[in-house]
């Protein structure tokens, strides 16, 4: 025994196994099988580096790389009752909502958000397969409502991510009613002649698909997304024979003639600015790499032209 | 008839009853109508009780009963003059949606429904009352139609979902769907749903959202159907009693969650007993659901539409 192994290695130990090792470090590409490191696959947009599949993303991070600097606040949706056929099938659906909300640290299915993008004021929509598979309740016909409120209020265009399984069978009928209801959001929109965008991401199904993701003013789908009614499984067991290749995938639907474009989370944003800004006759975007929006006396200082006609075009009703 | 399997019993003493009598046919000397009767009286006996605690998966197969008045049986006793409108001017009529122009109590009117079919060619050739695009979109042109000529609709929902098929899905289902939803929701005349077996999912919702909605006592009106959740949640379709039980499905929960606004009596033993009665009281209910909203806005019929669905849900069962 001496002094190297009484004190020196524990405490070499001990500052090791202090430091978090963060679990997940590597993610695994679910189309080509590629090892990518966590944080490159986030820069990237959980988009594969070698192959370009387009993975899940929640809405937080969405929203992150989609609004100028990083910067959104939340709007706020209101509150469903809970649970409210008192629905159990193998577990009672209180339990399922507790477990994702845990597991995905958000409260439900679906994130609004306003902030601007290339200093475009919107009101952005964002649903989170990971949360009971996005499925579309009543919070979900809510966050719509809210949405669709929101944007009129500012009357700013709304964007909306779509990525859902399809009703959130626990609540029953009034999952079903949510297509209705989130139709009638779309309608108000449409009345008060504000942009509808709807950005379909994998996999976008069911109900979600037979109301408010079918009725954007343009429709964009992210590549290779699942987009469908009836999944193809339920197809092939009722016809009873094998689906074409690509079958109700993105780029399937638009040659088709169901979808306006498709494409890649990496040129989304580039995208929805142009479009949202062509739509409310805005001037073309700056072309350069703004600093985040600020408080507003700070737009006194920069004094330049550029800042002012986003800031004219945030009208408050 | 045909016989559920939760009336088995019950057709053993039907039978029997119709046994006697053909045996007295046979033989003039005989005499059973008294033994006959009390068989008549005992399986009436029967059918009162088991009809007086149908369980929701019982009242699903009452609902798909093969022998159940359907649209057609409807549009036939209910309204005169009946003009059958066909196609959606894209690509096909599809014919498990029908509907037209015709007179309800003289008064001109656009009646749209599915129907199912009622033998094995026709049942085909109706698709089960599963709409394809077509049938959407054939919808839409005739809401349209009513909403420029100010003609009430009346809708007569009897489906097992939206057809799950390659070519349905390649001329765009879900669009489809969502835009009937949609056109339902900017009519300026009254819209009026009646379900009249099963209101399956999207395919039902694309015609029922209606200022009012009515449904037949055994009739049913899900998110999905018990044995597609069963699968999905229980991993095992056969589980379709508790899946049926969890979702509420029946008329008489879904006029407690503010979804069916009345329920239209059906004569013992369920509608396809007796078809006149059902029928007729169909006819009763729609009756007084237009005179309800005669004579009223254009405007005020839209929006008070909306409202109604945008309040759908505030209150659960518990409340």
């Amino acid at each position: 025994m001496n002094w190297i192994s009484n004190y020196v290695r524990p405490r070499i130990n001990s500052i090791f196994s202090r430091r978090e090792v963060p679990e997940n470090l590597w993610t695994k590409c679910d189309n080509c099988g590629t090892m990518l490191f966590h944080r490159e696959l986030a820069d990237n947009l959980n988009v594969c580096t070698n192959c370009g599949h387009h993975m899940p993303i929640t809405p937080r991070a969405r929203f992150h790389a989609l609004f100028d600097g990083g910067i959104f606040t939340e709007v706020e949706v209101p509150e469903p009752i809970a649970d409210p056929l008192q629905f159990r099938d193998q577990k009672k659906y209180t339990d399922r909502l507790r477990d994702a909300r845990k597991t995905t640290g958000e409260a439900e299915a679906m994130l609004v958000a306003e902030g601007e993008i290339g200093r475009t004021p919107i009101v952005a929509a964002a649903q989170d397969f990971t949360f009971m598979a996005g499925s579309m309740g009543m919070h979900v016909g809510n966050a719509v409502i809210a949405a669709s409120e929101r944007a009129i209020k500012l009357g700013r265009p709304l964007v909306l991510f779509s990525a859902a399984g399809g009703a959130r069978m626990q609540e029953g009928i009034l999952s079903l009613m949510q297509m209705p209801r989130t139709t009638v959001a779309v309608q108000m929109l449409k009345e008060a002649r504000l942009p509808y965008i709807v950005v379909l991401t994998h996999p976008t199904t069911g109900g979600v698909t037979a109301s408010y993701a079918m009725l954007g003013d343009v429709q964009i789908a992210e590549p290779n997304a699942l987009i469908c009614f009836a999944g193809p499984r339920v197809i092939e067991q009722t016809i009873r024979e094998k689906l074409p290749e690509g079958f109700q995938r993105a780029e399937y639907l638009l040659d088709h003639g169901m979808l306006d474009r498709v494409t890649p989370r990496g040129k989304l944003r580039e995208e929805l600015i142009r479009i949202t800004r062509l739509l409310t006759g805005q001037p073309p975007a700056v072309a350069a790499e703004l600093p985040p929006p600020g408080p507003v006396e700070t737009t006194v200082d920069l004094g330049g032209a550029a800042r002012k006609p986003a800031e004219a075009t945030d009208t408050s009703p | 008839m045909n016989y559920l399997d939760f009336e088995k019993p019950l057709a053993e003493i039907e039978g029997k009853a119709e046994e006697l009598r053909a045996m007295a046919r046979a033989n003039p000397g005989m005499d059973v109508e008294k033994e006959a009767l009390a068989l008549d009286k005992k399986a009436s006996d029967m059918l009162v009780s088991l009809y007086s605690g149908l369980t929701a998966w019982q009242k699903c197969q009452v609902a798909r009963h093969p022998d159940r008045p359907h649209c057609k049986d409807y549009i036939e006793a209910l309204f005169t003059e009946y003009t059958p409108l066909s196609g959606d001017r894209n690509f096909a009529d599809d014919l498990s949606v029908m509907g037209g122009l015709a007179r309800f109590d003289d008064r001109p009117v656009v009646v749209i429904g599915h129907e199912k079919g009622h033998d094995t060619k026709s049942r085909i050739e109706r698709n089960f009352g599963m709409a394809r695009p077509e049938g959407y979109r054939k919808a839409i042109r005739l809401m349209d139609l009513a909403d420029r000529f100010g003609l009430p609709v009346i809708t007569l929902i009897d489906t097992p979902g939206a057809y799950p098929g390659k070519g349905a899905e390649e001329r765009g289902q879900s669009e489809a769907i969502a835009r009937s939803t949609e056109k339902c929701l900017s009519l300026t005349v009254p819209l009026i749903s009646v379900i009249i077996g099963e209101g399956g999912s999207g395919g039902a919702v694309a015609f029922a959202t209606a200022n009012r909605v009515a449904m037949l006592e055994h009739s049913i009106y899900s998110v999905i159907s018990p044995e597609g959740c069963a699968s999905i949640l229980w991993k095992d379709a056969e589980k379709m009693r508790e899946a049926a039980e969890a979702l509420r499905l029946t008329a008489q929960h879904l006029r407690d969650l503010g979804i069916c606004d009345v329920i239209v009596k059906e004569p013992l033993g369920g509608a396809h007993r007796n078809p006149e009665a059902a029928i007729a009281g169909v006819g009763k209910v729609v009756g007084r659901m237009l005179s309800d909203l005669a004579g009223k806005d254009g405007k005020a019929i839209r929006d008070s539409r909306r409202k109604k669905f945008l309040g759908m849900g505030a209150k659960g069962l518990a409340a």
